[in-house]
C-alpha cells in the first residue's frame, strides 16, 4: 500500500511549474500528501464496492451529491460535522503533551447530562441565562471527567487511553441510570429521557440555514485552541512536555499542570459538545446522547494531525461522508456500513502517508529552499 | 435439564458459569495482545479483528456446515489483519495506537458490510463438554458446560507463560520488545519479528470472535461486540503482560458481567446499569490501586507505545 | 375508524404539490425520476431482517412494494439522533417522499415534531407515539395493543410450564414493555394462579451477550419458559432451546430458530396496515391521526402453536383470542394488584383496549401481582 500512496502523492502534483510563493513545500506536503491518501482510499473503496456489482463512479457520483449536490445536502454535512469539531479536540489537545485519550465519548455524555441538568433547574431564568449556564455546565463536567485521567495518569501512572475507555462505559451506565431514575421525566413514557430544557432555551440555528450555533462556536473554539497551542507559553511548553517529556523535567517544566490543563480542556470541549447537542438537538436528555461522536472525534483529531485548525475540514470532510450514507443505502442498495468502511480506508491511508512526509524529494528541496 | 431453583446459590454458580461462557474471548484477545505487546507493539484494532472473526466465522461455519472451519476461518481472517496492522506500522513514522484504531473502524465496517447476509441463517454451533455429568443439579451442570474453545484458550495461557519464558523464540521476542537496537546488534530481524507477533495476536483475536458468533450468545449481528475487544486489550496491562494473569483476568471480567443480570434474577433490581458496568469500574479501580508513577510498570517492554 | 376529517384536505393539496417537490429534486445527472410513482419513505433503527421489530416492518415495507403505483425507499440503522432528522429530510428533499414511516418509538419526540410543520404536504406515520390534537396534523401514530398476543403467550406459558415459574427479558421500564409483562403474567395466571413472572431488565433495546446471559441466569432460577420484549428475540430464543427450556417469541415468529422449544408468539401484522394506509393515502382519503387496535382489528396476530402446547391450553387460548377478537374481552379489568399489594384497577375499574386515546392504558407504570421484579425509582 506505500508504493500505491507514494506513487499517487506525486500524480497530484502533475504541473510543479510554479510552486506557489505562499505554498511552500512543507505546506504543500501537509496539504498534497492526505489528499493523496485520501484519493487513495477512494479508488480501494470504488474496487471494494465493484466486487458487489455495484458501479464505483455511481457510488462517487451519489456521494459528491449526498456531501455537497445541493444546499439541502451542503446543510446536512455541515450539521454533521458540528459536534465532531469539538469531541475532536478532546484527542486533539491532549494529544499535545503526549497523552492518547478516546474518552470524548465519556465527555460527551456527562456535558450533556450536566447541561441537561442546568437547563431544567433553569427553566424560568432568561434563555441567554439559561444557555450560557448550560455551557458551563458542560464544560466543567467534560472537563473535570477527562482531567480525572490526566491525574490518575500524572499521580497513579494509570495508562490514561485505559482509563479514558473505560471511562466512557462508565459515563454511559451513569446516564442511562439517572435518565431512567432519579432524573426521568415521568411524562417520558415509552422513551425514557429527563424534562425538556424548554422550547424556548434551545439555541437557534444561523438565520438563512438550518444549522445550528454550535458549529460556529465549534470552529471558533478550534481557532482558540490553535492559538493556544501554536502561540502561546502555555501551547510551546506543553508541545515541549509532548515531545520530550525528559527535556521538559530538565528544564522545570510543570508537567502535571500541563497534563491536567490541556486534558481538562479537551474533556471540556467535548462536554460543551454534549451541551450543544442538548440545546440545539435533543432537547432533553436521554439514551439518544450516545450516538457516537466522541468515537468520531479520535478518527477525526488523528485525520488532522491533532492540529486544531485542521479538525474544522476533517470534520467536514466525516460529515460528508454520513451525510451521504442515505443516498447510498437507498439507491445503490449499499450497506450502511460502507461509509464506516470508507472512513475506515480513509484513516488508514492517512496514517499510512504519515510515512512518506519529509521523504520525497521535491518537498525536502521546497523545504530546504524557503 | 430444567431443576429446582437454587435461590441464592445461583448467583455464585451464574458467575462461575458466566466466567467461563463470557471469559473465552477476552482470554484469546488479551492472550494475542500479550504476544503483540511482548514484540513491542500495541494493536488496538483487535475490536475490528474480534468482530471481523465473529462474522467470518459464522459465514464459513453456515456456508460449509462445519463450526470448527468457521473457528480456522477467524483465526486466518484475523492473522491477514494483524498482518496488516504490523505492516502499516513497520513503515517509519506510523503510530501504531492510530493504526489500531482506524483498523477498529475498518475491521467493524468490514464485518458489518459483509455479514449482512448472515444475520438471518443458522450456522452449526460450537460443542460443549460436559463436566458435571456425576451431578443433578442442572445449574451446575449448566455452568460446567465447558466449552471446547475456553479449555484451548485456558491450556495455551500457561503455555504461553512458559513459551516467553523459556524458548528461544520467547526469548528473541521479548528481547525485540525490550530493546529494538539490542535485538538489531545480535542480527534479529525486529521488523519481521513484530509483523509476525502481530500476527499471531490477531489470529488469536479471529478465533475470540468466532466464539462470539458460534458459542455465546451463538449468533451475527452487528451488536455481538459490546467492546469486548478493546477491553480485552485493557485487561493485558491490567494483567502486567503475563498470559497466565491475563487468564486470571478474564475470568474475573467475565464473571463480573453475568452479576448484573444473576442478581437481578434473585431479585436485587436496583442499578442494574451500574451493576452491568461493574466490569468496567472494577478494571478502573484495581488499575488505580496497582499502577504507581514511581516505577515503570513490572513486565512492561520498554519499547511499546503507550508506556514510553 | 374514527377518521379525522381536517386532514382530508391537507391530502387532496399535498397530493397536488408532491409533482412539485419531484420536479425540484431532480438536480444531479444520476437521478431516478419517480415523478409518477408515490414515494413511501420506511426508516429503521437496527437491520431489516433482525428476527425482531425492525423485521415487522420490514415486512410491512415489503407488502407496500408489491403494489403498483408506489416508489420504496428503505433506510436501516439509523440512529436516534441528527441521522434520522437529516435521512428524513433527505427522502423528502432528495427523494420526493411524500409518505414516511419512521418506525422506531424514539424517533418521534423531537425529531418528527420538528421535521412536521416544515413538511407539511408530507404525511408522518410514527408506530407507537402518542398523537395529540396539540400536535401537527400530518403526523399519524399507530399502534397495535400487541399486549393480547403476549396475553395469550401467557397462557399457554402458565399451562404449559411445569414449575409456574416463567421469564422474562426485558429491555427498559417503559409502559409498552409493561404491558406486555404483565400481560403475560396475568394470562399465566388466569390458567395457574400461583405462577409467577421473573423479570430481567437488559437496559437495553438490542445487546444480545447481555440478553443470553439474562436468559441463562432465568433458567438457572428454575423457569422453564421464557419470553421477551427486546429488539431482537433471536438470541434469547436461541439460549433457552439451548438450555432446554420453553420460549414464546415476539415481533415475528422465530419458530424457524427453535421449532421444538417455540411455543407460540406475539407477532406484529404490518403486512395487512402498511398497504392499507398507503392505498388512502393515494386515494386522498384521510389517514387517521391516531389508530390503535389489537387482535380485533388484525394489527397484530399470534404464531401458530408448537408442539409443546398442550391440547388443553390450545383450546383456553383460542377462546380468549376468539373474545378478544369479537373486542369484548378486557385484560387489564379491576380489581389488580401491584407485586407490592397495592391496589392499582380498582374492582369495577378497567383499562379498556379502545380505539381512542386510553392515556391511562399506554402510561402504564406498575407491575401486577405475580411478577418478581422492581420498577427503578
Amino acid at each position: 500500500m506505500a508504493e500505491e500512496i507514494a506513487a499517487a502523492v506525486p500524480a497530484q502534483r502533475l504541473n510543479p511549474h510554479t510552486p506557489s510563493r505562499l505554498l511552500t513545500g512543507a505546506r504543500a506536503g501537509a496539504l498534497l500528501v492526505p489528499t493523496g491518501a485520501i484519493a487513495v482510499s477512494l479508488l480501494l473503496f470504488g474496487v471494494f464496492v465493484a466486487f458487489a456489482r455495484i458501479n464505483p463512479l455511481a457510488v462517487y457520483g451519489y456521494m459528491i451529491e449526498g456531501a455537497v449536490g445541493s444546499w439541502f445536502s451542503i446543510q446536512n454535512t455541515l450539521i454533521r460535522a458540528a459536534p465532531l469539531v469539538l469531541t475532536a479536540l478532546c484527542t486533539a489537545l491532549p494529544a499535545q503533551v503526549g497523552l492518547m485519550i478516546i474518552g470524548g465519548e465519556g465527555a460527551f455524555v456527562v456535558g450533556g447530562l450536566c447541561a441537561a441538568m442546568a437547563g431544567v433547574a433553569l427553566l424560568h431564568a432568561p434563555p441567554l441565562v439559561a444557555l450560557l449556564a448550560m455551557a458551563a455546565a458542560g464544560i466543567a463536567a467534560g472537563g473535570l471527567w477527562i482531567a480525572l485521567v490526566g491525574a490518575l495518569r500524572y499521580w497513579r501512572g494509570v495508562n490514561e487511553t485505559i482509563s479514558s475507555l473505560l471511562l466512557n462505559y462508565i459515563a454511559i451506565a451513569i446516564l442511562n441510570q439517572l435518565v431512567e431514575g432519579l432524573f426521568r421525566d415521568p411524562r417520558s413514557l415509552n422513551k425514557p429521557a429527563s424534562p425538556s430544557i424548554g422550547d424556548g432555551h434551545m439555541l437557534g440555528n444561523i438565520p438563512g440555514t438550518e444549522i445550528h450555533w454550535g458549529l460556529v462556536i465549534g470552529i471558533v473554539v478550534c481557532v482558540l485552541a490553535y492559538i493556544l497551542i501554536r502561540h502561546t507559553t502555555i501551547g510551546f511548553a506543553a508541545r515541549i512536555a509532548g515531545g520530550n517529556p525528559r527535556a521538559a523535567r530538565m528544564v522545570g517544566l510543570p508537567i502535571g499542570k500541563l497534563i491536567l490543563l490541556t486534558c481538562f480542556l479537551g474533556g471540556a470541549a467535548a462536554g460543551l459538545a454534549g451541551a450543544i447537542e442538548i440545546a440545539a438537538v435533543q432537547e432533553s436528555a436521554s439514551a439518544d446522547l450516545i450516538a457516537g461522536y466522541g468515537y468520531t472525534g479520535i478518527l477525526v483529531a488523528f485525520l488532522a494531525r491533532q492540529n486544531p485548525l485542521a479538525v474544522v475540514p476533517v470534520a467536514i470532510l466525516l460529515g460528508g461522508i454520513s451525510a451521504s450514507g442515505g443516498l447510498l443505502q437507498r439507491h445503490l442498495g449499499l450497506p450502511d456500513a460502507a461509509t464506516v468502511v470508507l472512513q475506515g480506508m480513509i484513516f488508514v491511508c492517512i496514517l499510512a502517508s504519515d510515512t512518506v512526509y519529509g521523504r520525497i524529494a521535491w518537498f525536502k528541496t521546497a523545504e530546504a529552499g524557503r | 435439564m430444567i431443576g429446582e431453583s437454587i435461590g441464592l446459590w445461583s448467583v455464585p454458580l451464574a458467575v462461575l458459569g458466566g466466567a467461563i461462557r463470557v471469559s473465552t474471548p477476552f482470554l484469546f484477545v488479551s492472550l494475542g495482545e500479550c504476544i503483540t505487546e511482548k514484540g513491542g507493539r500495541i494493536n488496538l484494532g483487535l475490536e475490528g479483528t474480534l468482530v471481523m472473526g465473529a462474522m467470518s466465522g459464522y459465514a464459513v461455519a453456515y456456508l460449509s456446515g462445519s463450526p470448527w472451519l468457521g473457528v480456522a476461518a477467524a483465526g486466518i481472517v484475523g492473522a491477514l489483519m494483524g498482518l496488516l496492522h504490523g505492516t502499516i506500522c513497520s513503515l517509519p513514522r506510523v503510530n501504531d495506537i492510530a493504526v489500531g484504531i482506524a483498523l477498529m473502524l475498518l475491521g467493524v465496517g468490514l464485518a458489518d458490510y459483509l455479514g449482512k447476509p448472515f444475520i438471518q441463517p443458522a450456522a452449526p454451533q460450537l460443542p460443549a463438554i460436559d463436566f458435571a455429568w456425576w451431578s443433578t443439579s442442572s445449574q451446575l451442570r449448566e455452568a460446567l458446560q465447558i466449552p471446547g474453545l475456553f479449555l484451548i484458550g485456558a491450556a495455551l495461557a500457561p503455555l504461553l507463560w512458559w513459551a516467553l519464558r523459556a524458548t528461544r523464540w520467547g526469548l528473541i521476542l521479548r528481547m525485540v520488545g525490550e530493546s529494538t537496537d539490542a535485538a538489531r546488534a545480535l542480527g534479529y530481524p525486529v521488523i519481521a519479528v513484530r509483523i509476525i507477533a502481530t500476527c499471531v495476536g490477531g489470529f488469536l483475536a479471529g478465533i475470540g470472535g468466532s466464539f462470539l458468533s458460534l458459542y455465546y450468545p451463538g449468533a451475527w449481528s452487528e451488536r455481538i461486540s459490546s467492546g469486548q475487544g478493546i477491553t480485552a486489550v485493557a485487561l493485558v496491562i491490567f494483567a502486567r503482560w503475563n498470559p497466565e494473569a491475563c487468564f486470571y483476568a478474564s475470568l474475573l471480567f467475565g464473571g463480573a458481567g453475568a452479576l448484573g443480570p444473576s442478581l437481578q434474577s434473585v431479585g436485587v433490581h436496583a442499578g442494574y446499569y451500574l451493576l452491568n458496568a461493574a466490569p468496567y469500574i472494577l478494571t478502573l479501580l484495581i488499575m488505580i490501586v496497582t499502577c504507581s508513577p514511581k516505577r515503570t510498570l513490572i513486565g512492561a517492554p520498554a519499547e511499546l507505545s503507550i508506556t514510553r | 375508524m374514527a377518521f379525522d376529517r381536517l386532514s382530508r384536505r391537507r391530502v387532496l393539496t399535498s397530493a397536488a404539490a408532491l409533482g412539485a417537490t419531484t420536479a425540484l429534486a431532480t438536480s444531479w445527472p444520476l437521478r431516478r425520476a419517480f415523478a409518477a410513482d408515490t414515494v413511501v419513505g420506511f426508516v429503521y433503527v437496527g437491520p431489516h431482517d433482525d428476527f425482531g421489530y425492525n423485521q415487522s416492518h420490514a415486512q410491512g415495507a415489503a407488502a407496500v412494494r408489491k403494489m403498483t403505483g408506489v416508489k420504496v425507499l428503505e433506510e436501516e440503522n439509523v440512529p436516534e439522533d441528527v441521522a434520522v432528522a437529516k435521512t428524513m429530510e433527505s427522502m423528502i428533499e432528495e427523494d420526493g417522499a411524500s409518505l414516511l414511516f419512521p418506525t422506531s418509538f424514539g424517533y418521534f419526540d423531537p425529531y418528527i415534531l420538528r421535521a412536521a410543520p416544515k413538511f407539511t404536504k408530507v404525511r408522518f406515520e410514527h408506530c407507537g407515539g402518542l398523537w395529540t390534537p396539540q400536535n401537527p396534523m400530518n403526523i399519524g401514530s399507530y399502534f397495535g395493543y400487541i399486549f393480547e398476543a403476549q396475553y395469550i403467550n401467557g397462557i399457554i406459558a402458565g399451562a404449559a410450564s411445569k414449575t409456574g415459574k416463567l421469564g422474562f427479558v426485558a429491555a427498559k421500564p417503559i409502559p409498552q414493555v409493561l404491558q406486555n409483562i404483565n400481560a403475560f403474567t396475568l394470562g399465566a395466571r388466569l390458567v395457574n394462579p400461583a405462577a409467577s413472572t421473573q423479570l430481567i431488565f437488559t437496559g437495553d433495546w438490542s445487546m444480545p451477550i447481555k440478553e443470553a446471559e439474562a436468559t441463562n441466569s432465568l433458567i438457572d432460577q428454575g423457569i422453564d419458559v421464557v419470553t421477551m420484549h427486546v429488539d431482537s428475540p433471536k438470541v434469547v430464543v436461541q439460549t433457552a432451546a439451548k438450555r432446554g427450556a420453553m420460549v414464546c417469541g415476539y415481533h415475528c415468529s422465530q419458530a424457524a430458530l427453535a421449532p421444538d422449544a417455540y411455543l407460540t408468539g406475539a407477532e406484529w401484522n404490518w403486512t395487512d396496515l402498511y398497504p392499507k394506509f398507503v392505498a388512502m393515502w393515494m386515494k386522498g382519503e384521510p389517514i387517521p391521526n391516531f389508530y390503535r387496535g389489537g387482535f380485533k382489528e388484525g394489527l397484530i396476530k399470534q404464531s401458530p402453536y408448537g408442539p409443546k402446547v398442550p391440547a388443553a391450553a390450545a383450546k383456553r387460548a383460542d377462546e380468549v383470542k376468539a373474545a378478544l377478537t369479537a373486542g369484548d374481552y378486557v385484560i387489564f379489568k379491576g380489581p389488580i394488584q401491584d407485586n407490592t399489594g397495592k391496589t392499582v384497577i380498582a374492582a369495577g375499574d378497567a383499562l379498556i383496549q379502545t380505539n381512542g386515546t386510553d392515556i391511562k392504558l399506554e402510561a402504564m407504570g406498575f407491575l401486577v401481582e405475580g411478577v418478581l421484579g422492581s420498577l427503578p425509582a
